[in-house]
Order: structure tokens, then sequence, then C-alpha cells
């Protein structure tokens, strides 16, 4: 991802591509979607991936939850014609050192939050994928147990770290 | 800028996350987590939950065809897509929703102002001026309230409220807010359903004003 973002490589966005689209295709057609329309939906996220690589953040993020939040916001618009509200982009500092330890510790959390995933009962992880499938209201979520709330402590604290100061740059 | 410390309820900012949030609560979601960190580290936590579902979907083939055609969009030019940037008191996804324009105030009496941002079936979101001092008489709620501090202050019976913090209220809640000293109070309220005015306008009139 990197690659694609810094050095426009498309040999690299092809990798990506090879990854992803096919897991999006699944992921899209879970809610009923057709394989057609399913396509045209992973084709649209994987170019707004391409196009909107300069504002992914790896110490923020995994490449996979920039996937997710941008297939869902496709979805969103497909099923209800319209567009969800989006907070304002953070500020780029584009002379900023690279944090490897930040960076990989993002890497490490969400490896255990998919452990943390995988271990559940199968009808725990049902309830799980249907509500980041986007089929649970927020009273449903505070209502049906099992949903990792407490598993991604870690990952926010890790997260918190480097928004505290972005966001105060936006703020001033 | 005093710290926030009323934020928004995590199984709200998973369903924000996860695309389930009804517009009106999403505009106010939106713009909290533009100036509140902790919770738009909530939500970037959640979607990493939702990339873990991306991740583990069993795997569909995609058709060739549709990469090639993907391929050779890449050196298309990018459309221009406007960005709304922050405005006075307005985060960028009120701006958005304003459209780039300035509020267009209309009077609800008393000195309290209100622009609807968007309204349908699931609910509201608008903004509202209320001047210093002023008390938005006791009033009730059929659904679910939240409303962001945007400038100034108020004050209920549950606390203080100032730029940046959310307060959710529900059917329980039966209360009179009143706007601090120094600038007017601006808030973006949202409804899943029509406030109950006990006071302030009388029912009947509740559909002209759109409350
Ligand atoms: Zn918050």
């Amino acid at each position: 991802m990197i690659a694609v973002r810094d050095h426009r490589d498309k040999a690299a966005f092809s990798r990506l591509f090879d990854h992803f689209a096919p897991r999006l295709k699944g992921f899209v057609m879970r809610n009923g979607t057709s394989a057609a329309q399913a396509e045209e939906i992973v084709q649209d996220v994987m170019l707004t991936l391409w196009r909107k690589a300069h504002m992914f953040d790896p110490h923020r993020a995994q490449v996979s939850a920039w996937v997710y939040q941008i297939v869902r916001n496709r979805q969103i618009d497909v099923a209800r014609k319209e567009n969800r509200p989006m907070p304002e982009a953070l500020k780029e500092e584009p002379d900023a050192e690279p944090d490897a330890s930040q960076i990989l510790a993002i890497e490490q959390e969400t490896g255990q939050l998919r452990a943390a995933l995988q271990k559940l009962r199968p009808e725990q992880r049902e309830v799980i994928e249907q509500a980041y499938l986007g089929e649970l209201t927020h009273q449903e979520i505070s209502t049906k147990t099992g949903l990792p709330l407490g598993t991604i402590k870690s990952r926010i604290r890790l997260g918190l770290q480097r928004l505290r100061h972005e966001l105060k740059d936006l703020s001033e | 800028m005093t710290a926030i410390s009323h934020h928004i309820p995590e199984p709200m900012l998973a369903a924000y996350a996860a695309g389930n949030l009804p517009h009106a609560f999403s505009l106010v979601v939106a713009t909290h987590i533009s100036i509140c960190a902790e919770c738009r580290a909530v939500v970037e936590a959640h979607e990493a939950v939702g990339g873990v579902v991306v991740e583990d979907s069993g795997a569909v083939a995609v058709s060739a065809s549709m990469k090639a055609d993907l391929l050779s969009l890449l050196d298309d030019p990018i459309p221009e897509a406007p960005v709304y940037a922050r405005s006075g008191p307005y985060p960028g996804p009120v701006v958005e929703a304003l459209k780039g324009r300035e509020p267009r105030w209309k009077k609800l009496g008393m000195g309290v102002r209100q622009d609807i941002l968007a309204e349908d079936k699931h609910g509201s979101v608008r903004l509202l001026y209320i001047p210093p001092g002023q008390a938005v008489p006791d009033h009730g709620h059929n659904g679910l309230e939240l409303t962001l501090v945007l400038q100034g202050s108020f004050t209920d019976e549950t606390g203080f409220f100032g730029v940046g913090d959310v307060e959710v209220a529900d059917e329980t809640l039966e209360h009179t807010p009143i706007a601090g000293a120094g600038d007017a109070c601006i808030c973006l309220a949202a409804t899943d359903a029509r406030l109950k005015f006990n006071a302030f306008v009388p029912r009947m009139l509740q559909p002209i004003f759109r409350i």
C-alpha cells in the first residue's frame, strides 16, 4: 500500500487488488447483492483506494480497516442514495518521519483482534459479522452481548496516541 | 478550548463505523469525531474490526475483465470533489451539510433560531442558535436526541456542556437547557422523532415549526 501511495506503483496496486477484490466481493455478496452489482462496487472501492491513497496513514489503520470504511461508504451510497457524513480529514505532515514502532503496534493489535474473533463461538461470531455488515442498529449493538467492545480497547489506546496531536493541530 | 467531557456512547460509534446509524445521528457523530480524538479512535478501532471481517470473508473470484477495466482507469484524471473545510464554529461535516453556505436562520421565538439541515422519516438534524443566558423551555423527547455544542455552552439539570460536548437525551429526560453567558450557544441537534415542547411552542404549532 505504501508503494501505491508514495510511488503510484501499479504492480503493487495489482497485488493489492488480487488480495482484496475477491474478499470484498465475498463481503458485499453476503447481504444478497448480486455478483454483477458486487463487481461494480468492488471496482469503485479499488479505484477509490488508488485515487485516495495519499490519505492512507499506516500509523492509524491497517489497509483492511480503510478498505472497510470505503466499501461501507459505497454500499450506503448504492442502497440509500445518500452519502454517509464523514469527519474532517486529518492534516498530513509530509515531512514527518514514519514511526515504525507505531506502525508495527497497529499491525500486531489487528492480528490479536483477528485471533480473538476467530476464537469466538460460531453464534457469537455471527453477531459480530451482522454488526459489521451494517445489519444491527445501535440499540441492537448495545443489547446483544458478545460484541468485542472490550477486545478493541488496546487498539483504541494506540489510535489515540496518534490522534491526540493530529486533532490538536486541526482545531488550532 | 476546554476538554470535551460528554462523549458519544460506544454502541452508537460502532453503528456509525458499520454504516448503520440514521443520517441525522451520523452527521452529529462525524462532526464530533472531527474535534474529539477519543471518539475518533473508537470509530477507527471499530473500522479495524470491520477490516478483519472483510479479510476473513470468503473470497469470490472476480472477472478478469473487471480488473483489466480498472487498470485502464488508473491514469484517468481524478474528478474534482469539493472539500468542505471548517468555517468559524462549523466543522467540515456541518459546512458540507450546509453545502458551503452560511446558516439560514429561522426565528422560533425568544431569540432562538434554527436551520434545518436534513429531514427524513428517520429523523432530522438542525442547527440551533440560543442567545446568551436564554432558556429553552422545559421539553421532553419522543425519541432519542443528540445535541452537540459548536459554540458557547449550555447547562441543564444533567450538567454543563461546552464546545465539543454531546448531550444524549431520551424519553426519560425532561430538561431546561440554559445558554451560558458570553457567545451565543450554537448547537447541532439530531433527533429520530419530533420534540415534545411543554411550554415553548404549543403542540399544535409544531408541524408549522417542524420541531
Ligand atoms: Zn468524544
